[in-house]
């Protein structure tokens, strides 16, 4: 028998088997951080590589079979070269002297949109929690308002939008009057609050029956219960939900802006390049980059939230 | 019962006094008698044991104590007052089979919740949460967070939690039922250790007859289906005060005659009996199965 079995033996009898330490969870490194970005440029470019060997393999006019269209055509109306789609964005939006490049313009517009975006995003946000709030505190207005929460959602927006218009046409406080921004505002938030509301409601109403029971015997109150232990525990269900409204809000401003006409921004870009699309195809395209880009940076605002909220997601790093 | 309405370090008078008490629940099934005709005196200072068999009610009285559920009849006093105005106060700490310790607060800041809620000092909380943490042995774990901790080490945190408040009462509800035998053990030798310090009386439910003879001064045996008392066991009487015991006690002869007794008296009580045999028999079903005793309760 070997020393080195008596000791492991010795070793084991002495290890408590109370004090034995789970190893904290390891956090995504800088190196596994570096992999992700890595990743995502290669899926753009895979994206490209697929958009031009697609315009290699399918002739001009796409498929038909017989008579019907399957595959989409691929001339360079319908679909440009991705370089072409780049090169654009550094010539100038017009041929007009002194115009701007498009990259410019576009960021002008989606930073204009974004503006808006944040506005609805934040109202939307309030209004969310507030109803989840008060779904919680009153079990009656969840039966009463939830279904009214998800009902919301299915009025199309553009049947909204000249309702909102309308609406706040007619309202005036002192010298501020309504502009139509608010109205594109508005509806980004009508989008914005449905996630927020019924996941912050989950997050709410998680914490297990034992962690209630320790708050009821401290004899806390409803408030200090919200404040030390429903509000930290729904961080886990908020985080999504507030991501899932900034996506929302993103695109409520960009149909809105359309549908209530509102100048200036992303999606009014969009619709009035894609008009004069048959000149200058590569062009209509920088706007939907534009969109994009609005779409990351809110989704990335976010994220960097839920970093600054990392003590509240012990569980999440875990499982 | 007691009629004292000290709220400091009661030293005579019960600690606990349940008199007639009664809780049917109103299930879909029809209703369900939980408690019936239960009368339970708990001296201050004194270590009391509820033990029976899943659905005897066990559970359901140590909540109606805490005042986390109303009774349908009778009385319940916690150092002469009624079981809600003893929550308020704080009178007891309590501790559950999970520790129910928030994942998002440090060990130190998880002890010091209860300390925070009712708006002691900073200085007072830490200095307060180092004493407790000194006393369960956890003092180099105070920053840690609970995902960092075993099991048995979350217990210890939970109970030290329970002490915060300096209460004279401890109700604990199977707070060793989810641990290893071997840390199982070790934690009774401790409580033994911290109640002897604190002088706090304890109501302590379990499913473990051993648990229940190395901790208590008395053991209630209860029956189910109505829950009700089957008989009292005095283990002090044999083994004497709970709070000067030793590991040494769980293999002297006098401890088997203890645990002997109270299964004796557990038995009795239960329709599947009648093993008289059986004297390795185990004592029924542990751990996370408890919740059958609460699986009548409304959630």
């Amino acid at each position: 028998m070997s020393e080195r079995a008596a000791a492991t033996r010795v070793a084991a009898r002495s290890a408590d088997p109370s004090v034995t330490l789970v190893p904290p969870p390891r956090p995504a490194g800088r190196r596994g951080r570096a992999r992700m970005a890595l990743m995502g440029v290669l899926g753009v470019l895979a994206t490209a590589v697929l958009w031009e060997l697609y315009k290699v393999v399918v002739p001009d006019d796409g498929v038909l079979m017989a008579g019907v269209r399957v595959l989409p055509r691929t001339s360079d109306i319908a679909m440009p070269h991705t370089w072409e789609m780049v090169a654009r964005l550094f010539e100038p939006v017009t041929r007009a002297a002194g115009a701007d490049p498009l990259w410019l313009a576009i960021l002008s517009a989606a930073g204009f949109s974004l503006g808006i975006a944040a506005i609805g995003w934040v109202i939307g946000v309030v209004v969310g929690l507030a109803l989840a709030l008060l779904m919680q505190r009153f079990s009656l207005a969840e039966s009463g308002v939830l279904p009214w929460v998800v009902l919301s959602q299915t009025v199309p927006l553009i049947a909204l939008a000249p309702l909102v218009r309308n609406w706040g046409s007619k309202l005036q406080v002192g010298p501020i009057s309504w502009e139509n921004w608010m109205s594109v505002a508005v509806i980004a938030s009508y989008l914005a609050f449905f996630p927020v509301a019924v996941g912050a409601l989950r997050g709410l109403q998680s914490p297990d029956a034992i962690h209630t029971d320790l708050l009821r015997s401290y004899a806390a109150s409803w408030r200090q219960t919200m404040v030390r232990l429903r509000l930290p525990a729904s961080v886990p269900y908020l985080l999504p939900a507030l991501r899932l409204a900034a996506a929302n809000a993103v695109i409520g401003t960009v149909v809105a802006e359309v549908s209530i006409g509102l100048k200036g921004g992303i999606g009014r870009m969009i619709l009035e390049f894609a008009q004069s699309a048959g000149g200058d195809p590569p062009k209509s395209w920088g706007p939907i980059f534009g969109a994009v880009l609005l779409g990351l940076l809110a989704a990335g605002s976010v994220a960097l939230l839920g970093v600054g909220l990392r003590r509240y997601r012990r569980g999440e790093e875990l499982a | 019962m007691s009629s004292g309405r000290k709220n400091a370090a009661p030293t005579t008078g019960a600690a606990v006094s349940v008199g007639r008490l009664d809780k049917v629940f109103d299930t879909k099934g029809g209703t369900v008698h939980a408690l019936q005709g239960i009368d339970v005196e708990v001296a201050a200072g004194e270590f009391v044991s509820l033990i029976g068999p899943s659905g005897c009610g066990k559970s359901t009285l140590l909540r109606i104590i805490a005042d986390l559920e109303q009774p349908t009849g009778g009385t319940v006093t916690v150092f002469g007052k009624d079981a809600r105005r003893a929550r308020l106060d704080q009178d007891y700490g309590i501790a559950f089979q999970q520790s129910g310790l928030l994942g998002w607060r440090t060990i130190a800041a998880n002890i010091e919740l209860p300390l925070e809620l009712h708006g002691v000092g900073a200085r007072d909380r830490h200095a307060r949460s180092a004493e407790l943490l000194d006393l369960v042995g956890l003092t180099e774990f105070a920053d840690r967070f609970p995902d960092q901790l075993s099991g048995g080490m979350q217990q210890r945190v939970a109970i030290a939690r329970s002490l915060a408040e300096r209460p004279n009462l401890l109700l604990m509800d199977e707070p060793f039922g989810a641990l290893d035998e071997m840390t199982r053990e070790r934690m009774q030798t401790e409580l033994v250790r911290i109640c002897a310090e604190t002088g706090a009386a304890v109501v302590f439910v379990t499913h473990s007859i051993p648990e229940a003879a190395f901790l208590s001064d008395r053991v209630v045996v209860m029956s189910p289906r109505p829950g009700r008392i089957q008989r009292v066991v005095d283990v002090d009487v044999d083994l004497g005060p709970a709070h000067e015991r030793t590991d040494a006690l769980r293999e002297d002869r006098r401890f088997f005659g203890a645990v002997t007794a109270i299964r004796e008296a557990l038995h009795a009580g239960s329709a599947s009996a009648g093993t008289p045999d059986g004297a390795q028999r185990i004592t029924g079903p542990t751990g996370p199965d408890d919740r059958h005793d609460r699986l009548t309760e409304p959630a």
